[in-house]
């Protein structure tokens, strides 16, 4: 068992891993092609990520049903959705789903009058939070979120344009704040994750990280 | 001690202030100069530079939750396509979003009397996101064997010529998650694409060591950068719209913050005083 569980997945890690770092440097037909074909095979294990996603999901709401936990309803209201939101789908406005997908069928109703106002308003709300919360906790209590403070009410008022109506200098030095030390620090950040992405997907290769294999070993 | 209370302030109220604005703001018109930054006029240019029938696509990596801010790039973007007479790929990564593509594109072709499969195509979602955009590098047509539609993509006009991403003029990716490093990673660096993006407004400080790098040529952030293209192409409409309550609620957030502080050291002060 032990052979199956870590031996082969380790030697299909280090043998793909080897592969297809070595595939990025060989500019041949045959290189290409292995390529298509290993992003194609990835492609649908991508696809069945989507059902597994579905069925997790389905499992959770349905456990929260069951136990009657606190807001079991809005699960109620998951199984609901997605219920309507599937037979319509495949009804295709009566033609099935096996043929071309149709217009202003039912699934788009539900689509255009359900799904995007409701994704609009739960953005919309953002605003009414951010208000609040830049109340309650921007204070200038140090000196380093002082300067945070200044950032942001500049940078606030750089990126609308009554900034501009009030001074043109206003949008010039929010534009400076990005471009010179949001730069920095983002560039930092960006390579120290790349590097750290580097590393561990070495470490994979050559199986001195195992914890994609489970058991923590 | 008076003082504290405002510290606890009810954030009803705080609500209700921000409510009254936005309505206020959308119902009273006043006029605010919307000048194109540095990074919009960069993809304006690079649109502008292109001969007519160059292929441009259009990644639409964003769901009804992001819609407010991108898809008023999304129909600047088309506007200013079709009027140059180039031909436009739209695609998607994100399940949520083939509805607002769709309709973003079918809607300004309409007013170029563009047609579809000839002028524009759609093809659709497709999961994947790093794989894909490799797949598409390497063979458009077994990427996307259909369209959205389910046409058959060997077949459309509009993909004639177009076997691969090395094929296209410019990609401009429209993004509400993390796909703008994505598309540079494994398709711009790859491809040898120009490659411009839309995104919103929390993503954009994210973006700046790609613009400064070059890797993006240009850059609409948020909601604002929208406006400034709609601007650009004179096609005014919901982004620039949208500036009036975005300028307004701004305003009176840097207003709260401002008073939060003095009340703050009002009472920071009175309570050294009392000790």
């Amino acid at each position: 068992m032990n052979f199956l569980k870590r031996t082969i997945p380790l030697v299909i890690a280090f043998v793909m891993g080897v592969l297809m770092t070595m595939q990025y440097y060989v500019p041949s037909r045959y290189s290409q092609n292995l390529l298509e074909v290993v992003t194609r095979w990835d492609r649908i294990i991508a696809g069945f990520a989507v059902f597994i996603g579905a069925y997790s999901l389905f499992h959770l709401h349905w456990t929260r049903i069951k136990r009657r936990v606190e807001g079991w309803g809005y699960s109620v209201f998951v199984y609901f959705g997605a219920i309507i939101t599937l037979v319509f789908g495949c009804l295709n406005g009566g033609k099935f789903f096996w043929n071309d997908k149709q217009d202003g069928t039912m699934f788009d109703w539900l689509y255009f009058y359900v799904q995007v106002p409701a994704g609009a308003t739960i953005f919309s709300i953002l605003a009414f939070f951010i208000a609040s919360a830049a109340y309650r906790t921007f204070r200038a209590r140090t000196r380093e979120s002082t300067v945070l403070l200044v950032a942001a009410v500049l940078v606030m008022l750089g990126r609308v344009p009554i900034g501009n109506y009030i001074s043109h200098y206003i949008p010039a030095i929010a534009d400076w704040i990005m471009a010179v030390p949001n730069l920095a620090a983002k560039r930092g950040i960006l390579l120290g994750v790349s590097l750290g992405a580097v590393a561990t997907s070495l470490k994979i290769i050559i199986g001195i990280e195992r914890s994609y294999l489970g058991g923590g070993d | 001690m008076a003082v504290e209370k405002y510290l606890r302030i009810d954030r009803r109220i705080i609500f209700a202030i921000i409510t009254v604005a936005v309505i206020a703001s959308l119902i009273v018109k006043f006029e605010l100069p919307i000048p194109a930054s540095e990074p919009v006029q960069g993809i304006y240019e690079k649109i502008d530079s292109l001969p007519q029938g160059s292929c441009v696509m259009i990644s639409f990596d964003y769901d009804p939750s992001s819609k407010e801010e991108l898809q008023p790039m999304a129909i600047a973007f088309l506007h200013h396509c079709f009027s140059r007479g180039l031909k436009v790929i739209g695609m998607t990564h994100y399940t949520g979003a083939p509805g607002l593509a769709d309709l973003a594109m079918n809607s300004v072709a309409k007013q170029y009397q563009k047609n579809y499969g000839e002028d524009y195509v759609f093809l659709g979602y497709k999961p994947g996101g790093a794989s894909l955009i490799i797949n598409m590098g390497e063979n458009l047509y077994t990427a996307f064997p259909k369209d959205f539609y389910g046409k058959d993509t060997a077949t459309l006009p509009a993909l004639q010529g177009v076997d691969s991403l090395r094929q296209i003029s410019y990609l401009f990716d429209l993004a509400a998650g993390t796909t703008i490093e994505t598309w540079l990673v494994y398709g711009k660096e790859k491809y040898k694409f120009e490659m411009g993006a839309g995104c919103t407004a929390v993503m954009g400080p994210d973006m700046y060591p790609f613009l400064q790098s070059k890797q993006l040529n240009g850059l609409l952030g948020g909601l604002k950068g929208a406006a400034e293209y709609e601007a650009l192409v004179n096609k005014k409409a919901n982004a620039v719209s949208g500036m009036r309550p975005q300028s307004v609620v701004h305003v009176i957030i840097i207003i709260f913050v401002i008073f939060g502080n003095v009340v703050f050291f009002i009472s920071k002060r009175s309570g050294v005083r009392n000790a």
